[in-house]
């Protein structure tokens, strides 16, 4: 069949499964723009108020679905709006699909209009990218770069198409749904050796990150947990990998993680780091972290393997797999620490609200956790937002965080609820924001009334840059530069109408169960959205300094000091 | 403990492939000392050699990251290699000097390649520690021009 390159574009598209994109029209992409009009019966496209929300958008649809996000955008600043969401992803190794226009081949490298050399800027934050500029190279080119998105370690690709690519014709002969290239479990030695280190320990505790989500390895996680008898942890991006139900949770460890994950990894004597790459934002000093305990690292990525952490037991492969061979092998132990560390009370600081604000974001996402049973989608902003929504909401499955972990996008959280949605309609998504982020892209709420895409967005506003605050206060002499945004007088009721969407306030304790019941009554049928008053000094605690070991968090800042 | 290590990087002949590796030591704070990139018995198929310092973890941290660029096919820390670099280097202000000269390339089994009034023109294939010391015996006539290939490897049998 002989097609356009537009055509070919979406056919691949349908091919891979991706009947859901994100994106903005613009010049270099008209040829695209005309086939998905001609497909629009085939293909749901969702255009956002900005190609950055449209990239977070099918950033968060990926996470929440488990499939490969796709966007698209026109070259020149089109590509560069896309930036910080490809990075994002790439950061948190999310697989995605970046589609750009770009000026036709004859145009490129003469300074053309709207063109930029796309593929250069977006290298070193793809885990490939390609530019077409042979139409037979079209179909091929999009195959391999679903199936480099999904293997191994996921992650992003971009595919750069001159216009003249898009409408030259060619024969089309479609090339199927692409096949992830499947990594294996780990060598018999090497299982061997972490069965041993398992057997000798009294005192194992697990970590797990983002790999375990990744790799869909909850349930293999969980039998671990209960042969090597361990309290478990999560790293942020690990949320929902373990269920926060499960009694063997003892909360997130690393920088705002609990005083009684920090007591476990100074106390352990073995520590099984699973899918995760040992974030600065976890391990504080490096020399000291873990430093009563061995240490085994399970990761699809080798690299990862003594880059922030020296281990004694690397071991590679795909983590479904090799938890499963572990699974396999491990004898069940019982360890009196555990049942210790479990019951052990180690005075979690707890938040408290003043004669004027209250409410706290800890009591107001505890009761959004209690209504939605821990179901929920909680897509988050970057800041306190994120670590309360991380700290206070009990995720119980896999795919329910989403969160710009790895590159701290401020502004990614809205798009991504959007994306979330998108592919989740069944479920609640509510997106847990800071009144600094919202403001940075809160003009994909025309986005979410225009599609009735069924969010909550819940700005949790105390008129400061909270999390910047906090560190200003603690390292800075209290120079609350540029933090303090109670000259902006937002009334965010009037904001949400204006875009077509209801809005209400919880500003007393009395508010939040009502406002919260009514928004998710509303969320049935449209998207709804809360702002919540908060004193500006309720800081994210517990906290370790940066780079200082996690031994001892501070759990209290005296704020008269 | 920090040592140069070679490493042979079999790569896709594709554009933009050197921007691709040479990004990657970039921006992960890999020093590079030399680099050669030529095609192989594959046209299809390039290979990069590599002399970088650092430790053994520094090494292995480059070498699983090279991995993992898909143009990437395999990457090999050499140990038992043969090493050969070249250069072309042009010394000499006098008559006088090009005489000595020809002598000491004679010793090294450097060829002329272009001759001048006063200076001269060598080119010289080997180990890259005689490079070193054919380079320290010319200096005192004054180098006017040299440039080094950058160290090619190919590991022993």
């Amino acid at each position: 069949m002989i097609l356009t390159g537009a055509d070919i574009i979406v056919e691949c598209l349908l091919d891979e499964g991706a009947d859901t994109v994100f994106g903005y029209p613009g010049g270099a992409v008209l040829n695209i723009y005309d086939s998905i009009y001609k497909y629009s019966d085939r293909i749901r496209h969702i255009i956002t108020s900005h190609e950055q929300g449209a990239c977070h958008a099918a950033d968060g649809y990926s996470r929440a679905t488990g499939k490969t996000g796709v966007v698209i955008a026109t070259s020149g600043p089109g590509a560069t709006n896309l930036t910080t969401g490809i990075a994002t992803a790439y950061m948190d190794s999310i697989p995605l699909v970046a589609i750009t226009g770009n000026v036709s081949c004859g145009l490129l490298g003469l300074d053309s209009f709207q063109e930029v050399d796309t593929t250069g800027i977006t290298m070193p934050i793809t885990k490939h990218n390609f530019i077409v500029k042979d139409i037979n190279e079209l179909a091929k080119t999009i195959h391999l770069a679903f199936k480099i998105a999904g293997s191994g370690r996921k992650g992003p690709v971009l595919i750069d198409i001159p216009k003249d690519i898009t409408a030259a014709k060619t024969e089309y002969v479609s090339l199927g749904k692409s096949v992830p290239e499947s990594t294996g479990g780990a060598s018999e030695e090497y299982i061997e050796k972490a069965v041993q280190l398992i057997a000798n320990s009294v005192r194992p505790y697990i970590y797990a990150g983002g790999g375990v989500v990744s790799a869909e390895a909850e349930s293999e996680l969980a039998k671990l947990a209960e042969l090597c008898d361990a309290p478990v942890s999560c790293s942020l991006m690990g949320q929902g990998a373990f269920d926060q139900r499960n009694r063997r949770y003892i909360g997130m460890l690393g920088m705002h993680g609990t005083v009684k994950a920090a007591a476990a990894l100074n106390e352990c004597d073995l520590f099984i780091g699973i899918g995760t790459r040992f974030s600065d934002r976890v391990i504080g000093e490096p020399a000291v972290f873990g430093r009563n305990a061995k240490i085994i690292h399970i990761d699809i990525d080798p690299a990862e393997f003594n880059k922030n952490v020296e281990v004694n037991t690397a071991i590679k492969g795909d983590v479904k797999k090799v938890l499963a061979q572990l699974c396999e092998k491990v004898e069940q132990k019982k360890n009196a620490w555990t049942a210790e560390i479990i019951e052990r009370d180690c005075n979690e600081p707890v938040q408290k609200g003043t004669s004027e604000f209250p409410v706290t974001p800890e009591s107001v996402i505890r009761k959004l956790d209690e209504l939605t049973n821990g179901e929920a989608v909680i897509a988050t902003e970057v800041g306190q937002n994120q670590m309360w929504a991380a700290q206070y909401y009990t995720f119980t499955k896999a795919r329910s965080f989403i969160s710009s972990g790895g590159l701290g996008t401020m502004g990614y959280g809205l798009g991504a609820a959007i994306g979330a949605k998108v592919g989740c309609p069944e479920k609640t998504v509510v997106n847990i924001a800071g009144d600094g982020s919202f403001a940075m892209n809160l003009n994909e709420l025309i986005t979410a009334y225009a599609h009735k895409i069924q969010i909550i967005e819940i700005v949790i506003n105390n008129n400061v840059l909270g999390m910047v605050r906090q560190w200003q206060r603690l390292f800075y002499e209290k120079h609350f530069s540029q933090t303090t945004l109670d000259n902006r007088h937002i009334d965010y009721v009037k904001l949400g109408e204006a875009f077509g969407i209801k809005a209400f306030v919880i500003a007393k304790n009395e508010d939040i169960e009502p406002v919260l019941k009514q928004a998710l009554e509303i969320s049935k049928t449209e998207p709804v959205m809360i702002e919540v008053k908060i004193d500006k000094d309720i800081n994210v605690l517990p906290m370790i300094p940066a780079g200082k070991p996690v031994i001892n968090p501070i759990t209290e800042i005296d704020l008269e000091a | 403990m920090e040592q140069e290590y070679v490493l042979s990087v079999k790569v896709n002949n594709n554009n933009g492939v050197l921007l691709r590796v040479a990004g990657l030591f970039s921006r992960r704070c890999f020093n590079i000392k030399s680099l050669n990139a030529a095609e192989t018995e594959e046209p299809d198929i390039s290979r990069l050699t590599i002399v970088v310092k650092g430790d053994f973890r520094i090494i292995t941290q480059i070498k699983n990251q090279l991995m993992k660029l898909y143009d990437v096919h395999e990457v090999k820390i050499l140990n038992d290699a043969v090493t050969r670099e070249h250069i072309l280097i042009r010394a000499g202000k006098s008559e006088e000097d090009r005489h000595k000269i020809i002598e000491i390339a004679n010793l090294y089994r450097a060829k002329p390649v272009d001759v001048g009034k006063d200076s001269i023109m060598l080119e010289l294939t080997g180990e890259p520690v005689k490079l070193d010391s054919f380079i320290d015996l010319l200096k005192p006539f004054g180098i006017i021009k040299m440039v080094r290939s950058g160290i090619t490897a190919l590991e022993r049998d």
